[in-house]
């Protein structure tokens, strides 16, 4: 009994582990297949528009507001330690290079996952469930390049759109603690800001970092639906696994992108 | 083609994404203050750079003039040869002297161009012959240390004899006291 029982323990590792292998191999498959059926997505661009509305103008006051809001923490915890090294002018450069090179591309991906992400896993895992992809087949419409593709090309093009709107407006919210409210001088803020955040190196490679996530996350919400089972059920453990797999993603992602641009 | 709602707030908020992203070039980057115009390139040699950095600033009377350009190694006197561009609006004496500061405390380090009284102005290629290295903080606290060293010993060197001489002095001047007592009392 004891030696079945382990027998059945070391059979759910090998069958999860090779799940997850197979998923993977699935997943990077059906990356290949947009790639290469993503001519209508740009033929037909008024397909991509529509979505590019979905995931990125209704993401704008999600987006918004946490920025503004981590923006004004940021500038407050940052003025807390600097005062005490005399230094609080520097906090223009520490809320601009915290946003521009880490806070912008993360938490705008973590937020679009959440907010886009969930949404496009739901809405293809649904088409799937009412059998809608199986009838574009029908038709000879390939759903891949008439639903997949204009979904993942929007949320590329969303992606650093959002990110840099974040920066900017988390950057205003920064300001508006350090300067009115706490009364750090507004040229100090700005000039030290300017001196020290790079135009290459600095947001050029945030708005890199948030295309990479932007590809990693839709395509991540995309396979979820797609390969979601067409039930109730399956729907909803694809959305939960779409918020996992992207923010896991996300921050493995921005470890390694990190390092790459750091040593530069 | 019929236009809709949908793409009027797609182009608003690709107009605020371009938007936001022209505003961090220009109000957070240092975009507008990296292109200097036009250039002409002067090369100074230093025994020791410190932590210069290329794109470093090139200040005159706190104005920056121009950006270093590029930081090599010349294995034939085993100084750091670094080449500065300077905006091309500014012209200084041959006689310039180059230096190496670092702005506050532990910030960064930018070469400070002071002017000579030469009436030959430098040109492009020219080299800065009178340059001064960056402080070192370790060698400046070693030297210090060393200073301080050299000092203590004297000091005990002349305690320790003045001390020796006192001691000396007693012993001389006590025991003949005493030896010439005790045969003198009994």
């Amino acid at each position: 009994m004891i030696v079945n029982s382990r027998l059945h323990l070391f059979c759910t590792i090998g069958h999860r582990f090779t799940q997850r292998i197979w998923r993977l191999g699935a997943g990077a498959r059906l990356f290949w297949l947009t790639i290469i059926s993503s001519g209508e997505s740009f033929r037909r661009f008024h397909l991509t528009i529509r979505e590019v509305y979905f995931t990125g103008v209704m993401s704008l006051i999600i987006i918004v507001v946490s920025a503004f809001f981590v923006g004004m923490v940021l500038a407050l915890q940052g003025y807390n330690t600097l005062q005490r090294y005399g230094s609080s002018e520097a906090i223009g450069v520490l809320v601009a290079l915290a946003l521009v090179r880490e806070l912008g591309p993360v938490v705008t991906a973590l937020l679009f996952a959440g907010r886009a992400g969930t949404a496009i896993t739901a809405e293809i895992g649904l088409m799937k469930a009412t059998e809608q992809l199986s009838a574009m087949e029908m038709m000879a419409v390939s759903p891949i390049s008439r639903v997949i593709a204009p979904r993942f090309w929007a949320g590329v093009i969303a992606m650093p759109i959002l990110n840099v709107l974040f920066c900017m407006v988390g950057i205003l919210g920064g300001y508006l603690v350090a300067v009115p409210l706490i009364g750090v001088d507004a040229g100090a803020f700005w000039s030290q800001m300017q001196a020290n955040v790079d135009w290459r190196l600095d947001i050029l490679n945030g708005v890199i970092k948030s295309a990479v996530f932007g590809v990693a996350c839709t395509m991540i919400a995309l396979f979820e639906g797609y390969d979601a089972p067409p039930t109730a059920e399956g729907v909803s453990s694809a959305t939960t696994r779409t918020v996992v797999t992207s923010s896991l993603a996300v921050l493995g992602l921005d470890f390694a992108l990190t390092s790459f641009m750091i040593s530069i | 083609m019929e236009r809709t709602t949908i793409d009027l707030w797609v182009g608003i908020f690709v107009a605020l994404g371009v938007a936001a992203l022209l505003g961090l070039a220009m109000k957070v980057g240092n975009l507008t203050t990296d292109d200097i115009g036009e250039i002409y390139s002067v090369t100074a040699n230093f025994e020791n750079i410190g932590g210069l950095k290329p794109r470093a600033p090139v200040k005159s009377a706190g104005v920056v003039v121009g950006r270093v350009a590029d930081i090599t190694f010349d294995p034939a006197t085993f100084e750091a040869v670094v080449n500065l561009s300077v905006d091309k609006r500014y012209h200084f004496p041959k006689d310039t002297f180059a230096n190496i500061y670092t702005a506050g405390l532990l910030g960064e380090q930018y070469i400070g161009l002071e002017a000579g009284g030469d009436e030959v102005m430098l040109k492009s290629g020219d080299k800065i012959t009178q340059t001064q290295d960056a402080v070192v903080l370790e060698k400046m606290i070693s030297q210090f240390l060393y200073n301080k060293a050299s000092e203590e010993p004297k000091e005990t060197a002349s305690a320790a004899v003045s001390a020796s001489t006192k001691s000396g002095d007693d012993a001389l001047g006590s025991s003949p006291l005493d030896d010439m007592k005790k045969p003198v009392a009994p």
